[in-house]
């Protein structure tokens, strides 16, 4: 069922692509960047602070996503008994964790001009703090459990316990009184952020996109060349 | 105008604080990742070359042991 997923496979597309994306990277960035700090305008209320929005939302975005992810290739890796999730998930794992902290350090620089603090115990921020200490948990555990069947089982562990903070981050501007504002951008109703604003922070979203890809693609095919120098131990 | 984009209005610390500590993480991660890829691959050219003949030809019939070989550049 999950042929597609065999390492002898799947390594001969994975070996080639970082370059692409990488090329495609830099494009990507290159426009977002010269749009978030050039070609948008500032806000009304916050001024030029308002940029740093372009950076701190997609990695907070992309971070959750991933750990999103991680979490259902865990539990697919579990009930499917396809070691191939757990590695794809693995891999997945320090690109989401640079973009949370990422997310953090930004947030709270963007702060202290906003709300004229570096760092508040706020419902959003909080959840975010406890994403970043799942994510590290999680690298942590791969780290130090050698036994495989125990890694499995422990990080998926770690994931399912670390995905019910998730809603929690989103719907923590809607369910506290923070000092974050709610959200802009809404998929199934009317976005207040406007089109000037909205178009280099979905330029940036995509950039930082491809960026966390081509960090997976890199991780991944370490991950299969030590499998396979494992391999060659017991040839 | 250059004066403009440093100095935003006096948030140009913040911004551009903000961006750089992104792009140095960024460096960062790609720098480990490829340090780290490089590393394992080295470690399996080395493996590999420490082969006998026969072992060599049954490693080489599996693709992905032939495609590392050949990609030791591509990232």
């Amino acid at each position: 069922m999950f042929k597609i997923f065999e390492p002898n496979k799947i390594f001969l597309i994975t070996s080639k692509a970082p370059k692409y994306v990488m090329v495609l990277f830099v494009i990507v960035f290159l426009i977002g960047l010269l749009e978030a700090l050039i070609f948008s305008p500032e806000d009304y209320k916050q001024s030029h602070s308002v940029r740093i929005m372009y950076v701190h939302v997609p990695a907070a975005w992309i971070s959750l996503g991933i750990f999103s992810s991680i979490t259902f290739l865990s539990l697919s890796g579990y009930i499917f008994k396809n070691r191939i999730f757990f590695l794809i998930a693995k891999s997945l794992a320090p690109a989401g964790f640079v973009f949370n902290i990422i997310a953090l350090v930004t947030g709270s620089i963007w702060g202290k001009p906003t709300w004229g603090t570096w760092w508040a115990w706020d419902a959003r921020i909080t959840s975010m703090l406890i994403l970043a200490l799942f994510y590290l948990i999680y690298l942590i555990a791969w780290r130090i459990f050698e036994d495989k069947e125990n890694v499995l089982k422990i990080t998926t562990i770690i994931t399912v316990l670390g995905i019910i903070n998730v809603p929690i981050i989103k719907y923590s501007v809607d369910w506290w009184n923070t000092l974050h504002q709610p959200a802009s951008i809404n998929v199934l109703s009317k976005s207040s952020i406007h089109t000037s604003m909205l178009t280099p922070l979905l330029i940036m979203t995509a950039a930082f996109a491809l960026f966390s890809l081509l960090i997976f693609l890199m991780k991944y095919n370490t991950e299969l060349i030590k499998i396979k120098n494992k391999g060659l131990d017991r040839l | 105008m250059i004066n403009d984009i440093f100095n935003m209005n006096g948030y140009g610390f913040y911004v551009w604080s903000a961006f750089l500590f992104t792009l140095l993480s960024f460096t960062s991660l790609y720098i480990i990742t490829k340090v780290q890829y490089v590393k394992e691959r080295d470690k399996f050219v080395l493996k590999f070359g420490a082969l006998d003949s026969k072992r060599a030809e049954v490693a080489k019939l599996q693709t992905i042991n032939k495609e590392i070989l050949s990609s030791s550049q591509s990232i």
